[in-house]
């Protein structure tokens, strides 16, 4: 077991580290440098001395090979420094670090939602033995992956804000504000997590041992949640452990219809300014999220299958 | 059967099942009876698609969402199984029928300890609390004859063979005490000699505790050997029914006679016509394969690895056929694919007709791929879905781009018909075959470039028993007078002495022994080839069967 | 499943083949194919309307007169009726025509990102299942990382260094499903590898570009294909939440995300501005997801 943490640990940062990297081969396709962008803003102003913008670039090492650059840098990001933001001056990691609890809350309570929500529809579906009862649960997942998320927002501000005045539409309004972010977060991904599930517990019912649990004279509850949804749950585990990062990074456009604060607005924010440094220490961030999680669900993954403990922790992956 | 006097245990009347497709409603079982009287053996048989399985389900009402029980009567202790409620079936389930299902492998719950699911059963019943449930499932395991009972309730299914974990689904229908077991190809998943050792102990205990039987099988042989009433099953219909003996001996219904002709494990009774002894082996140039020292390590996680075969030495003669025998992992088809270089050898040496092709490239390479040729086990697997049979046949011509589009064509119709197939099936795709027909066709693609050596790896242990009887005769007519050899791989002893002219038997990567066909079953020198032998289904049939001198009429 | 395939086994005994029957079968195929989409008007519905928003973006005029960019002052904010099916907006141009006109600039956008992470992430997982060792390891780490940064973070970071535009985001938001892509045609691939028909063909002499070309790839790229159905959903809703965060066509190019994101300056006195377009967009998605629906299973299954 501790060989296989240890495994993990290292991959994790594996992980990481290309995530950097390729964030950085991607930004620096850019046409220019964020100081032009910089100077090209302050032009409009006043005049700007192009020796000036040539000493901040090699301030700010622009005028290096890619290479150079990317060594160091890689040695600052090692350090957890990410730079300073370019727009606002301030260190990346204090910016981020100011934005993210509010979006934590929101992605915390999203979660949740979407697991208790799509994990009972699911398990209501698969249940049910009423014919039309089922064929109607298991209509409404499709329909919350097709619905785009940002519209899904407003349409609810609408009807509960605007027509029925029940809470409040915009800003960071304490747990009340929070809770139409969190329903238009989690439609999406509590959609994906019915699904997966649903059509995990279907062919989990199908499975042998199932038929033998019944030959034992077990009753149907018994047997959906005793027998069933322990092996059923697996799949649906591994899609949550992507569904986060997909969460985090929803945040930006449920912040921008909510107009609340917090890394996704300061991401959508970084990306108009074209502030690299802090669009990269989001996107390093997000791989962190993903990576922290997926190794969480690895690390319980063999609790819940003795078979994974087995074999070494290699998991069950979607194909 | 009027000397029944007493009421039979399980009475089953008219029973029609169905099975609602998207498109019609399927009937899988049309008016079927049969009796089971307490404490007795009965065995229920019948090819796959008789209905066999479905009846048997039926009983306990565990039938897939989509059938449904049309008409009918499944009378148990003086209740109608098929009118009860889910919840009053649910104190029959387990307590007083219990089930051995089929295939060991999946039905047991991966994430549960077995010992906790021996328990379960007892839990439900109320015959056993928290407590006390533990020890009784060990006991149970014990009884079903599991090795080191108290370690394996700790384990999870994964952990034990195949044999142990029908052990444990044994204890599972055992432990409540039930009057009946209903045993659904029990042992069909396991290897000889592990099936007939479950067999043994399922038929002792069941003698022991008075529990009667439905033994579900394909398998006359196995019906023969354990059951004292045989119910023979075709097309949702019981046809034929009465004891074990009278059956085999004395059948009655022409659908089972076809069976007891094309069983394998009976037929050792007739004589297959073999063609006359071919040219004396031995002659100089008449070797067409030979193996020397072979040897293959697969290679495991940690750099360790695993020896598949281990100095395995074998020859083999034009236009005979040489049986590779064993049980499941004995290396037998790792062996056969070296000497078609489809996995190249750890170590050893490999020649083809005077050619050594152990470490062949380019153009030899291809030489080899031309002149051998495989024929795998499973028909549905081994034809690409997409193409027509046409195709099928026509790419190892076209492969070697021999001759044109309508030379292909034309010799894939002469190929069609030497394997008995009508030229219409040229157009049709693998999905419209059955799979004796496809089976026909594999052959078929082997034979287009007339190789000299065909290797079949199992290739009828997927088909039925009267599809196997057919394919097997076409494999022996297309050998006769010519000079194509036959590397032939089989776990089923009673399918290699029909067409064997000699037999190497392995076991754990290495030959044990090999002689004549007629030698080695006659006369088996070896421990384990006894062992085999043994396992052979049908033994107690076959002895007091007539024409038992078989053995001798074969060497 | 044993009992199912002992029914099913009744149906396997095939029938003999003649040379009339050609006829028969086929016929007998065509009235399946109309059974098929009669059952299911669900399917049929969605493949007239993916078939209606195509012809929308080539030909606009066949579903409305009216010009999507010029207003109507004085028609401004008029609720949906029969002269405006969608209403109008603020400077009182019609909406339901402006969201016909965008039909051609969001199809393009999607078709580029589909086309994109089809062809990339294809190359990706055919080159990783066939080639395998070293190479299916490097490549295969590759996609990983991918896969580890959230797509629409990827997205973002791309407009970033590209710029705002219809083509630039659809690039951004095809890059970022080239991972998935590759993960499904190479475990394909590696499936029909390791499949016994492809071995059967090596054993007789196939040699290796004649089984990549004639088995592997026409019996992998069946779920890739499904896969790109399912992803022209995603990436109309990924387009619209970029377009909709600003980073689309300019204004006043009628974009439906762009669309959304007007209309919500007007969310409490218009709300068809939104709601509307909002509807088109989740229509297109459902009908997307249903058609790879239909083509992952009940197709094959018929």
């Amino acid at each position: 077991m501790g060989r296989y943490v240890a495994l993990r640990l290292a991959q994790a940062a594996g992980v990481l580290w290309a995530a950097y990297t390729v964030s950085f081969l991607v930004l620096d396709l850019l046409p220019g440098d964020p100081v032009s962008a910089m100077a090209g803003a302050a032009a409009d102003q006043a005049g700007v001395d192009p020796a000036q913008i040539a000493r901040l670039r090699s301030e700010y090492g622009f005028d290096d090979p890619v290479p150079v650059q990317y060594v160091h840098y890689l040695g600052r990001a090692l350090r957890g420094d990410f730079g300073d933001s370019v727009a606002s001056g301030r260190p990346v990691t204090s910016v981020i670090g100011d934005a993210l609890p509010s979006t934590l809350q929101l992605v915390a309570a999203g979660l949740a939602l979407a697991v208790l929500c799509g994990g009972g529809l699911a398990l209501a579906a698969t249940y049910t033995a009423r014919r039309w009862l089922r064929q109607l649960l298991l209509s409404l997942p499709p329909l919350g992956v097709s619905v785009p998320t940002f519209w899904a927002g407003l349409m609810l501000v609408e009807v509960f804000s605007f027509r029925a005045r029940l809470l409040p539409a915009f800003g960071n309004g304490g747990p009340r504000g929070l809770i139409l972010p969190a329903v238009t977060l989690a439609i999406p991904t509590g959609a994906v997590v019915a699904q997966v599930l649903a059509k995990s517990l279907l062919t989990t019912l199908d499975e042998p041992y199932v038929q033998t649990a019944r030959a034992k004279g077990a009753g149907r509850p018994r047997i959906h949640l005793r027998h069933a949804l322990r092996n059923a749950s697996l799949p649906a585990l591994t899609v949550v452990g992507v569904l986060v990062g997909q969460l985090i990074a929803n945040s930006v456009v449920i912040e921008t219809v909510f107009s609340r604060n917090g890394l996704g607005r300061v991401t959508a924010s970084a990306v108009s300014a074209q502030d690299i440094p802090l669009v990269q220490g989001v996107v390093v961030l997000g791989s962190l999220v993903f990576v922290l999680v997926n190794l969480i669900v690895d690390l319980v993954y063999p609790l819940l299958d003795p078979r994974i403990a087995a074999a070494g922790g290699r998991r069950w992956r979607p194909a | 059967m009027t000397g029944a006097q007493e009421t039979p245990l399980l009475d089953v009347a008219g029973l029609t099942v169905s099975y609602l497709t998207r498109n019609e409603r399927v009937h899988a079982v049309r008016g079927a009876d049969l009796d089971v009287r307490a404490g007795e053996i009965v065995a229920l048989v019948g090819e796959s698609g008789s209905g066999k399985s479905t009846t048997a389900h039926a009983v306990l009402r565990l039938l897939a969402p989509n059938a449904s029980i049309d008409a009918g009567t499944v009378r148990f202790g003086g209740r109608d199984l098929a009118a009860l409620s889910e919840r009053e079936l649910r104190t029959v389930r387990g307590a007083r029928i219990g089930l051995v299902p089929q295939d060991p492998g999946v039905a047991l719950n991966p994430v549960k300890r077995i010992g906790e699911q021996v328990a379960e059963v007892l839990r439900l019943h109320g015959l056993a609390t928290r407590r006390t449930a533990p020890a009784a499932a060990v006991e149970a395991l014990e009884r079903a004859g599991m090795p080191e009972p108290g370690v394996r309730a700790r384990q999870y299914p994964h952990e034990l063979s195949g044999g142990m974990r029908q052990r444990a689904l044994i204890a599972v229908a055992i432990a409540a005490g039930p009057q009946l077991i209903v045993a659904d190809e029990p042992t069909s998943a396991l290897d000889v000699t592990v099936q007939r050792r479950i067999l043994d102990h399922l038929q002792h205990l069941t003698e022991e505790l008075g529990t009667a039987v439905l033994l579900v099988t394909h398998d006359l042989g196995v019906a023969a050997d354990r059951a004292a009433r045989i119910a023979v099953m075709s097309q949702g219909r019981v046809v034929e029914s009465g004891p074990a003996r009278r059956i085999i001996e004395d059948p009655q219904d022409a659908y089972t006679r076809r069976l007891l002709d094309s069983a394998p494990s009976l037929t050792a009774v007739r004589a297959r016509p073999r063609p006359a002894a071919p040219a004396e082996p031995g002659e100089p140039g008449d070797v067409l394969v030979t193996a020397e020292h072979l040897v293959k390590d697969f290679p495991l996680p940690r750099g360790r690895t695993v020896r598949a075969v281990d100095d395995v030495g074998l020859t083999l003669h034009r236009g005979r056929t040489l049986a590779l025998v064993g049980e499941s992992g004995s290396g037998k088809s790792t062996t056969a694919r070296m000497i078609l270089r489809l996995v190249p050898p750890t170590s050893g040496r490999i020649v083809f007709d005077g050619e050594d092709v152990t470490a062949a490239t380019g153009a030899a390479l291809r030489r080899l791929r031309r002149r051998a040729q495989l024929v795998y086990q499973n028909p549905y697997a081994s034809l690409d879905p997409r193409f027509s049979i046409g195709e099928v046949i026509t790419e190892p011509l076209r492969a070697f781009r021999v001759g044109d589009r309508a030379s292909r064509t034309a010799r894939a119709r002469e190929l069609l018909d030497r394997v008995a197939l009508p030229a219409a099936t040229l157009e049709r795709r693998p999905a419209e075959l059955s799979g004796g027909q496809r089976q026909r066709v594999a052959v078929a693609r082997a034979l287009a470039l007339e190789p000299d050596l065909v290797v079949c790896d199992e290739p009828v242990s997927a088909l039925d028993v009267s599809v196997q009887a057919q394919v097997l005769d076409l494999l022996a007519e297309l050998q006769d007078g010519t000079g194509l050899a036959y590397l032939f791989i089989s776990h089923d002893l009673a399918v290699v002495r029909q067409i064997a002219h000699r037999v190497a038997v392995m076991r754990a990567g290495r030959i044990v022994e090999t002689g004549p066909t007629g030698a080695i079953f006659a006369d088996p020198a070896h421990d384990y080839t006894r062992e085999l032998l043994a396992a052979i289904p049908g033994g107690d049939a076959r002895i007091g069967a007539p024409g038992a001198r078989l053995l001798e009429e074969r060497t | 499943m044993s009992s199912t395939l002992d029914a099913l086994g009744v149906l396997d005994a095939a029938p003999e083949p003649g040379a009339p029957e050609q006829a028969v079968r086929r016929r007998a195929g065509a009235a399946r194919t109309v059974r098929f989409f009669l059952r299911r008007p669900g399917l049929v519905l969605s493949v007239l309307l993916i078939a209606a928003v195509v012809l929308a973006s080539f030909w606009p005029g066949l579903f409305t007169s009216h010009d999507p960019l010029k207003g109507v002052p004085a028609q401004a904010f008029r609720a949906p009726g029969a002269a405006h099916w969608f209403g109008t907006d603020e400077l009182g141009r019609d909406v339901y025509a402006r969201v016909v006109h965008g039909a051609a600039l969001s199809l393009k956008a999607t078709l580029i990102a589909v086309a994109v992470s089809f062809a990339a992430g294809g190359l990706l997982g055919l080159l990783a299942g066939f080639a395998g060792r070293w190479i299916d390891d490097v490549l295969m780490r590759f996609v990983d990382v991918l896969l580890s940064i959230p797509a629409l973070f990827l997205s973002l970071a791309l407009v970033t260094a590209l710029g705002y535009g219809t083509v630039k985001v659809a690039v951004a938001v095809g890059v970022a499903s080239v991972a998935t892509f590759a993960r499904v045609m190479r475990s394909e691939v590696l499936r029909v590898r390791q499949a016994v028909f492809v071995e059967a063909a090596r054993s007789c002499g196939t040699r290796w570009y004649a089984i990549l070309g004639r088995h592997v790839l026409p019996n992998a790229i069946g779920p890739v294909l499904v896969l790109a159905t399912l992803d022209f959903g995603t990436a109309v809703l990924a387009v619209s939440s970029l377009s909709f965060l600003g980073y689309g066509a300019p204004p006043p190019a009628p974009e439906w995300g762009t669309l959304i994101s007007d209309g919500r300056n007007y969310l409490a006195n218009a709300w068809w501005m939104t709601a509307l377009p909002g509807l088109t967009i989740a229509a297109t998605v459902l009908a997307t997801n249903r058609i790879a629906r239909a083509l992952d299973g009940e197709w094959g299954r018929r």
